[in-house]
């Protein structure tokens, strides 16, 4: 098989307070697929997402990203290759106008001119943002603010697009809506999400991490339909559905 | 998640003041503020014509002159300032409807409330004809030191973030049976006051965060 886009191996770390979030985890992403990433509060989902663009530093093992291991001296490079949209929209837009908060990214790349306005208004258009373009981001709804975090990460053109809680505090229109861009987007997606059925629709793949190792790993159907792995992981199934009779999306 | 539109000091127009570019309309505040400043406080006449031209000036901008009325209240702290003077300074004393008090501190506390109230009607001036963007922009004309406008900037985006937290505690307060009608009630509000703190603190860290993973280095692009 060709390199992967995500080369998780034997990842291990505590934080300074001595609490030990990962224990050795080991993760392939290849290029193309859409991989969800399920787990109970606490399993070290958000600590394992923070590896994967460098903001935490392995404590053993080691990331790397389409061949390129993550360590200081690429760092400008992987946060280019990897995208992670924040669960908080108000965390990640922080300028003052749409335009602004979606630069961000490639001008710090040294993107300038007429190649940053192309990669602005393309990102924007991917999410079907680009008429708020001007607008400041705290004035664009919820499901609004979601769709431009979305398009700040791929301004970066980037190789993996890791998402926190896509779908969280959305309502189910916006939440569909999500769903159908990033269906439309020709990326490699990493989704954390405590949302199975979403991870049904989206990600054929699913990676269970609980207690700081992976689990599981498999057809998202086979994992959601296991009941004793999903019980024991205190995972479960939202009433009344069920994978088994969710029909397929046309 | 109710955000209104525009600011709340913003009033949206198309008056020359309007559009006029922001940085001159900054220089022109500070300007007019220094004059004020500097005028001997005896200098009632020089007061009128300030006052009469800041009148012109908000009547070009067709702001109601209401609307920066109600919005003067933020001096009122100084205007208790300015009405205690002449009670608390010392020196000569002269007589105003009946009550004797100290001559100096009346010119004092006059000259204050006249200066005061002039600098901050043209300051509401400025902030009802400019958006908050703009204004950022033409500090950055001004060549004011860019981590200032930064802050400035980071201010204003999260101003409506911050104040929503706000009252979403207060109606969870609320909603609790709490009302701060009495002083017993207060170490609640510095709890909560304590808790918004914090929880800004975290959020500018998840925003340094979400700033490292799209490349940021320290300096803004730019």
């Amino acid at each position: 098989m060709s390199t992967p886009v995500l080369d998780v191996r034997g990842l291990a770390y505590a934080y300074p307070d001595g609490h030990q979030a990962l224990f050795g985890v080991d993760l392939h992403v290849h290029r193309g697929e859409r991989v969800a990433l399920l787990g109970p509060n606490g399993a070290g989902k958000t600590t394992l997402v923070l590896h994967l663009n460098g903001i935490l530093a392995a404590g053993a093992g080691s990331v790397a990203v389409s061949g390129l291991p993550v360590e200081k001296a690429h760092l400008a490079e992987i946060r280019r290759r990897v995208g992670i949209v924040f669960q908080d929209p108000d965390d990640q837009l922080f300028m003052g106008t749409v335009r602004a908060d979606v630069a961000f990214g490639p001008a710090n790349l040294g993107i300038k001119g007429a190649e940053l306005d192309r990669r602005v208004m393309h990102a924007l258009e991917q999410v079907g943002m680009e008429e708020y373009v001007d607008r400041p981001p705290h004035h664009l709804s919820f499901g609004q603010r979601r769709r431009v975090a979305v398009a700040t990460v791929l301004a970066m053109e980037p190789e993996i697009l890791v998402l926190d809680e896509p779908s969280s505090n959305l309502d189910p229109a916006s939440r569909r809506e999500l769903a159908d861009i990033l269906r439309s987007l020709d990326v490699t997606v990493l989704m954390v999400t405590h949302d199975l059925p979403y991870a049904l629709e989206l990600c054929p793949r699913s990676v269970v991490l609980s207690g700081g190792t992976v689990v599981a790993d498999g057809a998202t159907y086979d994992v959601l339909t296991d009941e004793e792995l999903m019980r024991a992981h205190r995972l479960e199934l939202p009433f009344g559905f069920d994978p088994r009779t969710a029909l397929p999306r046309p | 998640m109710g955000a209104g539109h525009g600011h709340k000091l913003h009033f949206h127009g198309h008056s020359a003041l309007h559009r006029a570019p922001a940085h001159l309309k900054v220089l022109a505040l500070l300007g007019f503020m220094v004059v004020v400043v500097a005028t001997p406080r005896d200098a009632y006449l020089a007061f009128a014509a300030y006052a009469v031209l800041l009148a012109v000036v908000i009547g070009a901008s067709r702001v109601p002159p209401a609307y920066l009325l109600k919005r003067t209240v933020v001096e009122l702290p100084f205007v208790v300032f300015a009405v205690l003077l002449p009670f608390v300074a010392t020196g000569p004393q002269t007589e105003v409807l009946g009550v004797s008090v100290s001559q100096h501190g009346l010119e004092a506390g006059v000259a204050l409330l006249i200066k005061g109230t002039l600098g901050v009607l043209a300051s509401l001036t400025l902030a009802a004809t400019t958006e908050p963007q703009d204004l950022l922009l033409g500090l950055e004309r001004l060549r004011v030191p860019q981590q200032l406008v930064q802050i400035m900037a980071f201010m204003v985006r999260y101003l409506d973030v911050v104040t929503g937290e706000m009252q979403r505690m207060k109606v969870a307060r609320e909603s609790r049976g709490f009302s701060a009608r009495n002083p017993r009630h207060w170490p609640v509000l510095a709890r909560s006051a304590g808790a918004l703190f914090i929880r800004s603190y975290e959020r500018g860290e998840r925003v340094h965060l979400a700033m490292l993973s799209r490349g940021y280095t320290g300096r803004m692009p730019r």
